[in-house]
């Protein structure tokens, strides 16, 4: 059964002007629904709003009383900021968790590729693979670089790139992926998030290389189960795959990153 | 509260409550029957279902606005054999009933998906001529009396004894005109309101949020524009029986359009808020036409006292 429920806010903690971070007491909803890294959650925000919004799940883990759940987002519009100015303590309608999650082994070792709000979901991956992995931080300047001492503390090696250079290499991740995999191709697979012309990026990249990729994406959402049918991904072979319930995360050779 | 007959009939099929959950919201009820049993609902309008697969509009595909949402999916459904095959037996398993709904090209496909789901035995046929999300067919045939009727004449010609209930666009000048055309063309029932064409456009980039440019408005927004026309309908023709629907989020909603005339009702958008919502709109339902001391729900259709 799938689970919908009342998840009370245990923190809450600014990452920078735009992004948050809470933790929520999620019932059974890890134990009932984890698929592994790279799911999400779809919060109700307020009333006057129709849709939920699908956050991320940054970090999840079975716990008593109840199981945790870690999310981070930024606050870009309505929605997300009647989020943000929730309470601790307070509570929040939780549907999850949902989607499929990156396709990965606990004794794998990954690359994985966040860029801004793309970051946090990349940190199950992190914790998942115990230390083995490489991560490649990317965003518009240093304060976009969110979570980065805990990926420094589940990571093995940690790259940073800004757009603007105020923080490790001056450019975009996909040049940092390109100088990692010519020293090391010795990776599982390469698992990125974050806007699409930098999935679309990091995936030709690791296409070069022969490495194989998995991307997880960003769409409007409706239901968020599969049912409405509103958040189609354009994939190679034609058809209309849907983010909510074929994804978030995808091959990187299904997509059709030229739609 | 003594208890409510919630029973309700439409053309002929007997509901066991009067919420169904409109086509378009609720895929082919897997996704939801994770969180109830289907058994639960009074009937299941299924995902538009076209002759062929169709891949639908590009996205993005929602856009929320006011209390409302639009939606410019365009049909995407996997054609109605693959329906018929991989979907129906599914629904089957539940003690609801299943109203498939059609959308064609042309008159003829509208006969030929008729006579498939005829006898493959589903519970009502819903066609709709009325989607504002693709190009050919869909709107036009629901926005000119003489093609509405048409379609309508050539499904009941192929649907055998399934009853045809005729979906009716809110996107027209007056629509007890398609009505009138489509009873006369012996529709067993009819549906309204449809999605109402709408936009919405970014401010920042000057670009429209949906890919198509426009799309379908539904939610709380469109509900007394449900409302009225249902009333229009039911006025225009009288003892056609309406499956009444737009924006119905809660017991009170579906007693307006029952009041106005609808003999059922269906739940769509509120879905997406709240996956529990048909069942919040049956109890709600429930709970009015007992402290209203009905012995039963069926006897709130048609009772408004206009001025």
């Amino acid at each position: 059964m799938k689970v919908e429920r009342k998840c009370k806010i245990v923190s809450k903690e600014r990452l920078n002007h735009d992004a948050v971070y809470m933790v929520l007491e999620a019932g059974d909803m890890v134990r009932t629904s984890c698929k592994g890294p790279g799911q999400f959650v779809h919060i109700k925000c307020g009333d006057s709003l129709l849709l939920r919004r699908p956050i991320s799940v940054c970090s999840c883990q079975e716990d008593e009383p109840e199981d945790l759940v870690a999310i981070a987002f930024e606050v870009r519009g309505e929605g997300t900021q009647w989020l943000a100015d929730r309470a601790v303590g307070g509570t929040l309608d939780v549907m999850g968790l949902l989607g499929n999650g990156f396709s990965i082994k606990p004794e794998g070792r990954y690359l994985l590729v966040g860029g801004g709000i793309g970051i946090p979901p990349m940190r199950g991956c992190a914790q998942y693979t115990e230390g083995r992995s490489t991560a490649i931080l990317g965003g518009r300047s240093a304060d976009k670089i969110i979570l980065r001492d805990l990926f420094e503390r589940e990571c093995a090696k940690v790259l940073i790139a800004t757009d603007d250079g105020s923080l490790g290499h001056h450019g975009f991740v996909d040049a940092l992926v390109r100088q990692e995999l010519e020293q090391d191709r010795a990776y599982d697979a390469v698992l990125a998030c974050g806007p699409k012309p930098m999935l679309r990026n990091v995936a030709k990249v690791a296409a070069e290389f022969s490495v194989p990729c998995q991307v997880s994406m960003e769409e409007r959402m409706g239901c968020g189960v599969g049912a409405c049918l509103v958040c189609a991904c354009d994939m190679k072979d034609g058809s209309r795959k849907h983010v909510c319930k074929d994804g978030p995360v995808f091959d990187s050779r299904e997509v059709d990153w030229d739609a | 509260m003594p208890d409510v007959d919630l029973r309700v009939n439409l053309a002929g099929v007997t509901l066991k409550n009067p919420v169904v959950v409109a086509s378009g919201t609720f895929g082919f009820g897997r996704e939801y029957g994770q969180f109830y049993d289907l058994g639960e609902l009074g009937g299941i309008c299924a995902k538009g279902l076209t002759l062929h697969r169709r891949e639908g509009n590009p996205a993005p595909r929602i856009a929320e606005t006011p209390m409302g949402i639009l939606n410019s999916v365009g049909l995407q459904n996997p054609g109605v054999d693959a329906f018929i095959a991989e979907e129906l037996p599914f629904l089957r398993q539940f003690d609801t009933k299943v109203i498939a709904n059609i959308s064609g090209n042309t008159p003829e496909e509208y006969g030929v998906m008729c006579e498939k789901l005829d006898g493959a035995g589903v519970d009502l046929i819903e066609v709709n001529i009325s989607c504002p999300n693709v190009k050919a067919g869909g709107l036009a045939y629901g926005t000119r009396p003489e093609l509405a009727a048409e379609v309508t004449q050539v499904a009941k010609a192929h649907a055998g004894k399934t009853p045809v209930m005729v979906k009716l666009s809110p996107n027209v000048t007056d629509v007890t005109e398609i009505a009138k055309a489509v009873a006369d063309a012996g529709a067993d029932a009819l549906s309204l309101i449809n999605t109402i064409r709408g936009m919405r456009i970014d401010v920042n980039t000057g670009r429209p949020i949906l890919k198509m440019n426009t799309g379908g408005l539904s939610g709380p927004a469109v509900l007394p524009v449900a409302v009225r026309m249902v009333w229009e309908v039911a006025c225009a023709v009288p003892g056609l029986p309406i499956l009444g629907m737009g924006g119905v989020s809660k017991g009170e909603d579906a007693a307006q359009l029952m009041l106005a005339g609808a003999s059922a009702v269906a739940v769509g958008t509120a879905l997406f808020a709240d996956p529990f919502a048909p069942l919040t709109v049956r109890d709600g339902l429930a709970a009015l036409a007992a402290r209203q001391g009905l012995a039963r729900v069926a006897e709130l259709t048609g009772g408004v006292k206009p001025w």
